[in-house]
């Protein structure tokens, strides 16, 4: 199974940008960085920019809403099992919990895991697939063949297993979430590192007695950065689809605090009675996937111009 | 070709090996699954204890604990003892197995030929209304929470039901507990109409995003020299789709369908949660709560199984789709 694993080439995977000589400084042109390149291929995406915007908004109000609404999570109102209304934009549940405050309270809790999550996979996994691919032999084989492992046992039963002990805390579920999902980026900046180690800056840092640790972290990971953050970038939509999967099944938040996935599990009998108390837990999952999917479509074409193709 | 299936069978022990020592460690630090019987209330005789450390092995020390779950296993097919005194993990898992199984083989069978057809229909009529409706949905159905759209379907079936006031959708379980038409076609009936709703929900996610692969694939065959000299000699369009683009460009899908197996086990977990089922997913999360270890890794050596299974019919189909790949 792992040799399957290992030679397989999805269409959709970004191939490392190879480092661009020196810019040509006859021309009358403004000269621009490969960053400020990158930002106007983005720009032109519109969808991208869209769905930029609206996560970025989508952020704000998890983590300013809660500090500007009347109500908190735990705040419990005289009114309970009310539609949406001014007073209540998401309705109340049977106890009298603002909606609007829970969503937000759960907004908060699923996209820190999540972010968390990208952070934690993309660092662990820089670090796993670049020692991995400088070093090759006996550490590949070894990181390598722990990345099929933990890729072979379905993820939510590993992080159901850890979570059961310390669940609870937003952290430890980014942690374990994060943990599971590095060995994704560990194998693409491996693959990354694996072509890039035998070309000749490489050879010349080595000769210039650049240390192993400086050429990793110095000239084969920057080179890995365009597939490392389009993958954080995925990551993060998968992210909060596990997180709120793990909530969901009860081994992730848990009451008292809240996140989406919970509210989701704790809306699942009235669906037909209270309605708003599942509907809009899981339109604010969807519109973050949803939205992070687009980013990332809109930062592969932006950092892997030969990946797109035709859209110009 | 024989050779190779036996190769790769005995080459797949270590990662069973591995997979079954990850996770008895992990179960093991997550906590004392004689918890709850300590805190009961009065406190139950030292003598129990003891006698239930004795019977779930605690009393020795860890490699040992491993090393007889292992023998007992090779040699005497024991899955080991369970924290439930009244259940054999091994003919609870067989049972579950089947209720499992059906469900995740029939999601990938229906899944894929859903994919194949809207993946090639977008590629061949790309940036087309069809294409960007398909491509819509497929987003859609990437962004969503699986268990959401599962409460949903339960709760589309339950509201169809009663709005007709028949029992066309069954919601909860994986079969009736009784049955008036008790023949096999009865049994049948009854089954497949309990699958309907899970299987739906098991297999859209799935179907989203093989078919944007499916997609992608064809897209990059129909944009290849060969097809155009394929189209170029005069072959019929449908000739030319079908024998020759779309037999390569299922090629990475199949690798891709293998690579999710997993995945599909670890949705079925969530699915039978929604509606109820009696399968491996249910048996999996009692066994997480109770820190039942021995069933745990009853469960994990069922699925590994499953996916390395799954990954050797998808490395057997290469040789079928692809005439330059023979196993020796």
């Amino acid at each position: 199974m792992s040799e399957i694993r290992a030679s397989s080439v999805t269409p959709g995977t970004p191939q490392p940008t190879s480092p661009t000589g020196a810019a040509e400084r006859e021309f009358t042109v403004k000269e621009r960085s490969q960053f400020q390149q990158a930002v106007r291929r983005f720009l032109r995406h519109r969808l991208a920019v869209a769905s930029l915007v609206v996560f970025i908004l989508i952020v704000l109000l998890a983590f300013v809403g809660p500090l500007l609404w009347k109500y908190t999570y735990t705040d419990i109102t005289p009114d309970n099992s009310q539609p949406p209304s001014l007073a209540h934009p998401f309705g109340t549940d049977s106890l009298g919990h603002d909606g609007f405050a829970q969503v937000l309270r759960g907004l908060q809790q699923s996209v820190k895991v999540a972010l968390c999550i990208a952070l934690v996979a993309s660092t662990l996994g820089v670090v796993w697939g670049g020692i991995s691919g400088y070093y090759k032999g006996l550490a590949d084989s070894v990181l390598m063949r722990f990345a099929d492992l933990v890729l072979t046992i379905p993820a939510i039963a590993l992080a159901a297993a850890l979570g059961s002990t310390g669940g609870g805390t937003w952290w430890m579920i980014a942690l374990i979430l994060g943990g599971l999902s590095a060995p994704l980026v560990a194998r693409a900046v491996r693959g990354v590192v694996l072509s890039l180690r035998e070309q000749e800056f490489v050879e010349a840092a080595r000769a210039l007695g650049a240390s192993d640790t400086r050429i990793i972290l110095r000239h084969l990971v920057p080179n890995a950065f365009a597939v490392v953050i389009v993958y954080a970038t995925l990551l993060v939509a998968s992210g909060i689809l596990a997180e709120t999967a793990l909530s969901y099944i009860g081994f992730g938040v848990h009451s008292p605090d809240t996140s989406l996935g919970l509210l989701i599990s704790q809306a699942q009998s009235a669906v037909q009675t209270r309605p708003w108390l599942f509907y809009f837990p899981g339109l604010f999952i969807i519109l973050i996937a949803l939205t992070v999917n687009f980013i990332g479509d809109g930062l592969r074409d932006a950092l892997d111009p030969r990946q797109t193709r035709q859209r110009r | 070709m024989l050779a190779y299936v036996i190769r790769r069978v005995f080459m797949s022990i270590p990662i069973l090996f591995g997979s079954t020592i990850l996770v008895f460690l992990i179960v093991k630090f997550s906590g004392d699954p004689l918890e709850g019987l300590k805190l009961r209330n009065p406190p139950p005789p030292p003598q129990t204890i003891l006698n239930e450390e004795r019977r779930l092995r605690l009393d020795q020390p860890l490699w040992e604990q491993y090393w007889l779950w292992l023998k007992n296993l090779v040699l005497h097919g024991d899955f080991g003892p369970s924290v439930h005194s009244n259940m054999n993990i091994g003919n609870e898992l067989g049972d579950r197995l089947l209720v499992t199984l059906r469900l995740v083989l029939v999601s990938v069978l229906i899944a894929l030929i859903f994919a194949v057809i809207t993946g090639v229909v977008s590629a061949v009529k790309q940036y087309s209304v069809t294409d960007y409706s398909f491509t819509f949905l497929g987003f859609l159905f990437l962004a969503m929470p699986s268990f959401w759209f599962a409460i949903l379907l339960k709760s589309a079936g339950i509201a169809y039901n009663q709005a007709t006031g028949t029992q066309t959708f069954f919601t909860i379980g994986d079969k009736s507990p009784f049955l008036v038409d008790d023949s096999a076609w009865g049994n049948i009936k009854d089954i497949a109409g309990h699958m309907v709703l899970p299987t739906i929900a098991l297999g859209l996610i799935s179907y989203a995003a093989w078919s944007r692969f499916q997609r992608a694939a064809m897209l990059e065959v129909l944009n290849s020299d060969y097809v155009r000299l394929a189209r170029a000699k005069g072959l019929r369009s449908r000739q030319v789709l079908v024998r020759h683009a779309l037999r390569t460009a299922l090629i990475p899908l199949t690798t891709v369908t293998a690579l999710d197996i997993a995945a599909l086990l670890g949705g079925a977990v969530i699915t039978e949660r929604v509606f109820q089922w009696h399968g491996l997913g249910e048996f999996l999360l009692t066994s997480i709560a109770g820190r039942d270890a021995y069933a745990m890794m009853g469960w994990l050596l069922v699925s590994a199984i499953i996916v390395i299974i799954f990954n050797l019919i998808a490395d057997l189909m290469y040789s079928v789709l692809d005439p330059r790949i023979r196993y020796e």
